[in-house]
Order: C-alpha cells, then structure tokens, then sequence
C-alpha cells in the first residue's frame, strides 16, 4: 500500500526489549496459544499475523495482562533498554495491566477508547496525575506532549474535543497516550482498519519514525500488504500456534497468505467486463441519512447486468443510506430509483426481494441474520410468503427442511444441521448462509455491503467467487467496500463516495490507488488532473 | 462474575435445578416459620396437604392454575415478541366486565351459543386493552411497560365506577358487585361439589394453540423473529408494527379469557377482588416457563400450589398470612434463580 520500502532491518546487536517464551492459553477445549515464543529488539517493528482467530490478539491480552496464560512466561527489559545501556530481561507479573504500564507496555485497540466529550489533552493524561491539584501538572503534560509530537509527527490539536476529531487524529491521541505513559513497547491492534489510504501512510512515517527513536512496535494484522509495508519481521500463527518467522526482505504476499492459511488458495478470475442491460438506475437521488451520518445527495449511477460496480469511501460517507435505498429500507425524498427498467416510486424489502434483488447486508449480526434463531429458520426468512413453503399459514416443515438441507450442502454451511442456532457459526459460515439465501433465487441485481468484513482470507476468497460467478451469470453487483484491495480486485467501475456525494463510476483499470485514496478524502478527479491535492 | 447463555442446557440440569430450588425454598421458608414459632415439619406437611393432600385440595389448587396459565400465557406470547405487557391484570378485568355485560342477562341466548359469545367478547374487551398501548409505542414510541402498567389501574377504577354504578347487582343490596352471569352461560364443574371449572380445559386448549402458533406457523416464525432481532426481521421483509400489534391483540385477547372464565366458571359475579393478583402472577409464571407456552403449565401449577399451600397451612396453625406470602414470594425467587442457573453457565472471574 506504501511506495515507501520497508526500513532497513535493525542492527541485531540492539538489545532485546521483549521476551515470551512457551506462552499457551486454553479456553475450555479451545487452544487459543500454544507455546509461542515471541522476542523483540528494541527499534523493530514486528508484524503479527494471522486469520480471525489465530490467537494474536490473546497473546497480546495476555502480554498486556488482560489474561493470565495458562503457562509461559513474559520478559520485560529493566526499562525497556534506554539507550546504550545493557538491558536485563526482568519477569512480568502475570494478570496485570497496571504492572504491563508500568513496564512500559502501550496498547492501542482496535476499538477506541477515548472520552468523546473532553479533549484530546484531558484524555491522554487522565489517570496519569493526581485528582487534586491538577492545573499544576498540565503545563508539564503539555510541554512533553509538544515534544513527542515534534519528534514523531503525531500532531493533534490537544484542545479540541475528540468528538471532533477524525478517526485518524483518535487514533494519533491513542498512540499519544501510550507514548506518553513512557511506552517502549508499543502494540497496535488491526490499526488500519478504520483508516483512509493517506492515512495508513500517515501511520506508517509516524511508526518508522518512533522506531528509529528506539521504539519497538507490534503491529497487529490479517492484511498483507501493510504488513509487508512497515515491519522488519513477520510472526504468523495459526490455530493458535506459531507457524512461520521471517525477515520481511524475504517474504511475499503469497507465502504469507499460504503460511497464514495452511494451504494454497485459489485464484479468483474477474470475468472480461461485458455489461449488459442496466439493472438499476439512480437519477439525482436525495436521501437521508440517520443517526447524524451523512444521507445521499443528487446521487445518480447505473449499474448493468454482468458487471460489478465497487463503491469505494470511509465508512459514515452515505454507504449506510444508498445500502438502506437499495435494500428496500428507505424511501428518497427526491429522485428517481430504477430498478431493472422500472421506476420504484414506493421500494419496500418485500417489492425488492420479490423482484429478484439480493441483498447482503453490513452487519451480519444485526441485519443479516437472526443469530438466535436456527439455521433452517434463517434460511427462509425472506421466503416466508413462497407458496411451496406454507399451507394456510403453517409452515411446511418437510419442504422447508429439505430446501435448508439442501441450501446447506450446496454451500458447504459447516454447521451440525439445521436445527443448529446460527449464532454457533463462525463468520464465514454465517456470510455462507447469507449468500446461500441470496444466491438461490438467482437474483439480477446483488447489493454487496461489506461482504467479507470481518472473514478470514478463505472465506473472503469463496465470497469473492460466489460474487463474480453471480456477475458472470448474469447480475448487477453493487460492492460498497471499505476495503480497498478488494474493490480493485472484484469491481469493473468503482465509484467514491464522500459525504453522500456520488462521484462518476470510473473504471478500475484507469485507477490508481493514491487518487482514490485523494478522492475518498474529498479532493474531485478534476483537482487531481489539474496537479494535486489542496489540504482541506 | 458473568453469565454465559448455554446452547443446550443439560437434561439433568433442566430436572435437577427446579427440585433443587424447591428443597433451598423450604429451608429458607423455615427461618419465618421458626422466627413466627410454628413446628416448621409440621408446617411443612400442611403445605403440602393444602396444595394436593385431598380432592379438595387438588382441585382447589387446579381453580387457581387456570387464570395463571391464561396470564401467563399472555405474558408469554408478549415477551417472546419483546413486546412487554404487564397489563394483564386490567385485560383480566375488561375481559370479566364484557362477560357480566352480555352474560348476565342482557342476552338471553341458550348456554351453547351465550357461553362462546361471553367468552369471544372477553377475549376482544382484553385485546382491545392493548390497542392503545402498542399504537402508542410504534407510532410514538413511549414505553409499553408504563403505558400497559397504568393502565391496570384505570381499569381497576374503571371496574369500581361500573360496579357502584350503571352494572351494579340490584339485588346486590349495596354491595358493589355486578349480576351473575345466567346460569346457561356458567361453565361447568370438572368435578362436582368443587371448585374445579372447565376453564382449565379452555387454558389447556390455549396453552395447545399458543405453541402451534409460535412454533409451527408463518405468524409465529414472524412473532419470534421479531422478538429475537428486529432489525433482521425488517431486513427480511417482515412488518415488525403489524407483527407487534398482533402480538399485542393475541396477549391481551388471553388475559381477557382469564377474566371471563374466573366469572362463569367460578364466581359468578364481578367484584373489585376477582383477581387477587392474577396479572401480575402471570408475569412470574411466564418468567418461569421461560416464555415456552408449554412450560407454562408446570409453572402455573408450582405458582398456583405454593400460593394454596401456603395459604392453608397459615389457616391451619394460625401464623399470619403475612409468612404465607413471604413463603410464595421466597421459592418464586428460588425457582427463577434456578432457571437463570439453567440458561447460563456462571463464571466466577474471566481466566
């Protein structure tokens, strides 16, 4: 994702920081670890990586003192190796976040965890100073602040409030937290998942440079490119174990994904672009958008039969209301809506499903599935009116459970058998079930919403598959991603959207990834031709 | 300490945890029964005799089953859909006005047609008792919980203004109690010289139709969904505000049979005591069965049992009623600890 070349390894003399040693962990029968080791020198970025699932985010927990390893131990320089000194290697206490601070440990979520409503400052040093008194230790703060900024390019206004903040500048105050409680090990938990492309580069200039100052980072991740992109070394576990430790120089996207997989993945082949007749049709649509997230304005696009049109931008940009419109789930208040040549004056789920769309929704758990129902129930949830499945309003359990039986099968749902509860499956599993259920009625027109959020890389490479034989078969495929690789892989136009505003479709084989990344950000192609970005 | 929902609870568990809850209310029962100075064995066995020791007995506590299966399936069918009525008390009391309303004279119809007419019109006057409600919670979305709570007690007032007024008994001299239901109308006894009314086999017949509806049908499939996850069911197309306010009929519609079979099974007559708390039992005889219309049965007979024995046994050796209800309100509590216990793993400090 970075033009930039991995930073140049670090010398092998420098002092380890880091030490853990035959860490495992048992959930019930579950091994989560099982005898990792893990060392880390003082300046070197290392990645770990591994599917959902793999166990890096326990061993991180435990490291951090969330948990207590079943055995193991954690070695912790004296003083995390300050500068020219030997360091020695000194036991962590197990179980205890307050001694992990304490021997500068820092540990940046995946979620968030700032105070939205006081500013930046307040929450990098709450809990650091004493209740009483605490004007007298600001100014300090305020000062070390400005000189860990200056040193590391982590600037923030430390007087605005988070709430104001975007999720790139939350995420410099999460990192500045950590750093200001003296952190020497810093460990970063998926950090890119919520960031633009400019902002993972951001990220990564912010990490090479606390590296070179003597940092040793973490850098938690499923995503290959970045992780080829920052660390010096990467660590792959899987199923809880480690399964390969290699220098970065010599690693490649494929041996990675093959190492983190356990075996070879299939290629999907993106079918020749062949569009056929138009699908679905948004003329001018306005729409509004809820929870205070942006709405949809003067929004127009076409989409045709046999091609797939990505839909790229950073989350809370209008996705959630085109994905409502296109759902069946909200109405424009201005517009036209067509869908396969005929105007949709009154959309309804029902009017949609019946029509042949197929709707994949963001969240799975939320919307795409009642997880405490069974799987068979889940299966026909939008069949419910198909004659073949009732009689006078009884459910015909016989045609019902042949049809999961077979929708099971078909789509290799690994689950115990239709009566199992849907929230016993996995992530992928329940994605299956989606798409089973989408898949079924052949539908002409797929709305895609986050379809591999959260999978691990076999499942995303079977949703993949099933999206593009369902394109080469003839659909129109709507695929609002935030994940870029992806877009660029499936989609054969790719449109941005920010703040509700729609760009033209542009086709990906005239893309590049830094204009995208320009126009997710608010910069127009236009501005781009005419010599770069203005800051906004 | 957090509780984690097990999958599939273990059948010595699901056996095992009620009877044990049973055992753990006597001993804790014992520490009042000590403390009021009664023999707690004794104590103990004329519980027992009072809830099932004789015919008597066993009807008696079959009387009061009755109107706690139809509340508590009303309870039920509105929990699993998330839709929290805890009117039923109040739908009782339309459902018994209607009855008295058509029942008791003003229709002089013969028993085959009057009886299902009284029992149609209570089922509609408790239905009716929840249209307000659940309007007002999906078009404006106030809290159901307040709305069907408080309305227990305008109803309560409602009953008391009929009673002392247009629906007093004439030939009541003074009391404030409506006519009798004509005795065509009235249901008739199970077993003679008892108690006992063929109300119990209506609750039964309910208790059957309830669980075909949620398990079997299109309807139910929708209820449930709805119930479990909104959004999902929205997702997929479902009317969740027409799914709801069914929902909220067929609840209301049942606690209105209650208070129909109370008077022409039992009473005879609506008075402002017809009900000693047979709404808000149901709650607890829901809460009990786990919202599954077939476990409704066995709770209703333990609520129904513990409040009779109970009951009979402060009679007996002449402690105060007071230790008969705290008695009832201890193995309530037991037994629904139990049922915690059954649906989730506890874990004492995350490893």
């Amino acid at each position: 994702m970075s033009a930039h070349a991995p930073p140049g390894s670090t010398p092998a003399a420098a002092p380890e920081v880091l030490r853990l040693t035959g860490i495992t962990k048992r959930f019930g029968d579950l091994v989560a670890n099982e005898e990792i080791g893990l060392s880390l020198r003082r300046g070197e970025i290392v990645a770990l990586l591994g599917e959902n699932g793999a166990g890096k985010t326990t061993l991180m927990n435990i490291l951090f003192g969330h948990y207590v390893a079943d055995s193991g131990d954690i070695q912790v320089a004296a003083h995390a190796g300050q500068t020219g000194k030997p360091s020695t290697l000194r036991a962590l206490p197990p179980g205890s976040p307050q001694a992990a601070l304490e021997a500068g440990i820092g540990m940046v979520h995946q979620h968030f965890t700032l105070a939205d409503n006081m500013t930046a400052l307040d929450n990098i040093v709450l809990g650091t100073q004493p209740l009483w008194r605490p004007w007298q230790a600001r100014a300090a703060a305020r000062r070390k602040l400005d000189a860990l900024m200056r040193r590391s390019g982590l600037t923030v206004d430390l007087d605005a409030r988070v709430v104001a903040l975007t999720v790139g500048e939350r995420q410099r105050v999460e990192i500045l937290k950590a750093l200001f409680r003296d952190a020497r090990i810093l460990i970063l938990d998926e950090p890119t998942a919520v960031l633009t492309p400019q902002e993972v580069d951001g990220l990564f200039e912010v990490l090479r440079a606390l590296a070179a100052e003597g940092l040793a980072v973490v850098f938690i991740s499923h995503k290959l490119n970045e992780v080829l992109a920052v660390s010096e070394r990467v660590v792959v576990l899987r199923q809880g174990r480690k399964v390969a430790e290699m220098p970065t120089a010599g690693a490649n996207r494929r041996s990675l994904a093959e190492a983190m997989v356990g075996r070879e993945l299939p290629e999907n082949q993106r079918p020749p672009h062949n569009p056929g007749a138009p699908v679905v049709r948004l003329e001018g649509i306005e729409a509004p958008g809820e929870l205070g997230r942006a709405g949809l304005h003067n929004a127009s696009l076409t989409l045709h039969s046999g091609e797939i049109v990505g839909i790229a931008g950073v989350s809370g940009n209008g996705q959630a209301a085109l994905s409502a419109l296109l759902s069946g789930l909200a109405r424009p208040t201005a517009g036209h809506l067509f869908l396969l040549g005929e105007e949709i004056s009154h959309p309804s789920v029902r009017g949609f499903v019946d029509a042949g769309v197929g709707r994949i929704p963001e969240d799975r758990h939320r919307d795409g599935v009642v997880d405490d129902m069974e799987v068979w129930e889940n299966l026909i949830i939008e069949d419910l009116r198909d004659p073949d499945l009732q009689s006078a309003g009884f459910i015909r359990k016989d045609k019902v459970m042949a049809r999961a039986d077979a929708l099971i099968a078909e789509n290799d749902i690994r689950c115990p058998g239709p009566e199992t509860r849907t929230r016993l499956l996995s992530g992928g599993n329940m994605q299956k079930l989606i798409l089973a259920r989408v898949l079924e009625r052949h539908p002409r027109f797929i709305l895609a919403n986050q379809p591999t959020r959260g999978l691990d890389i076999g499942a995303v490479t079977y949703v993949h598959g099933r999206l593009l034989q369902a394109c080469a078969e003839g659909a129109g495929i709507l695929l609002i991603s935030e994940d870029l690789d992806e877009l660029l892989t499936l989609s054969d136009r790719v449109a941005v959207l920010y703040r509700g505003q729609l760009s033209q479709a542009m086709a990906t084989a005239e893309l590049d990834i830094r204009g995208l990344g320009l126009m997710m950000a608010g910069h127009s192609a236009a501005e781009q031709d005419a010599g770069g970005p203005h800051a906004s | 300490m957090r509780l984690e929902p097990r999958d599939h609870p273990p059948l010595w568990l699901s056996i095992g945890a009620p009877i044990a809850a049973a055992l753990l209310a006597l001993v804790l029962s014992a520490i009042p029964l000590t403390w009021a100075g009664a023999a707690v064995g004794e104590a103990y066995r004329l519980i027992f005799e009072g809830a099932a020791g004789s015919l008597f007995a066993l009807t008696e506590t079959l009387a009061r089953v009755t109107p706690l299966i139809l509340t508590g399936l009303a309870a039920a069918v509105a929990f699993r859909a998330k839709l929290w009525n805890i009117g039923a008390e109040g739908q009782l009391y339309m459902g018994a006005l209607a009855a008295v309303a058509l029942g008791a004279g003003a229709l002089n119809l013969p028993g085959i047609v009057l009886a299902p007419l009284i029992l149609l019109a209570g089922a509609l006057a408790g239905a009716m008792m929840m249209l307000g409600p659940t309007w007002l919670k999906l078009r404006l979305g106030v809290d159901e919980v307040v709305t069907t709570l408080l309305l227990n007690f305008i109803v309560l007032l409602f009953v008391q203004m009929m009673l002392e007024g247009p629906m007093q008994d004439p030939m009541s001299m003074g009391w404030p109690q409506s006519a009798p239901v004509l005795d065509q109308a009235a249901l008739p006894k199970l077993v003679e010289k008892t108690r006992l009314h063929a109300g119990l086999l209506i609750a039964l017949a309910a208790v059957g139709l309830v669980w075909l509806m949620e398990n079997r049908t299109i309807f139910g499939f929708e209820a449930r969904a709805v119930g479990a996850n909104a959004a999902a069911a929205r997702f997929a197309g479902m009317s969740v505000p027409s799914v709801m306010l069914r929902v909220g009929l067929i609840s209301g519609a049942l606690a209105g049979l209650a208070g129909v079979c109370e008077v022409a099974g039992l009473k005879g007559y609506v008075t402002q005591d017809l009900s000693p708390g047979y709404g808000y039992g149901g709650i607890v005889v829901a809460m009990l069965a786990r919202l599954n219309p077939l476990g409704v049965v066995p709770a209703a007979i333990f609520v129904a049992g513990v409040f009779v024995g109970a009951d009979s046994m402060s009679r007996a050796i002449g402690v105060s009623s007071y230790i008969a209800d705290l008695i009832v309100a201890t193995s309530l509590l037991v037994m629904l600890l139990a049922s915690l216990v059954v649906q989730f793993h506890i874990r004492f400090r995350a490893g």
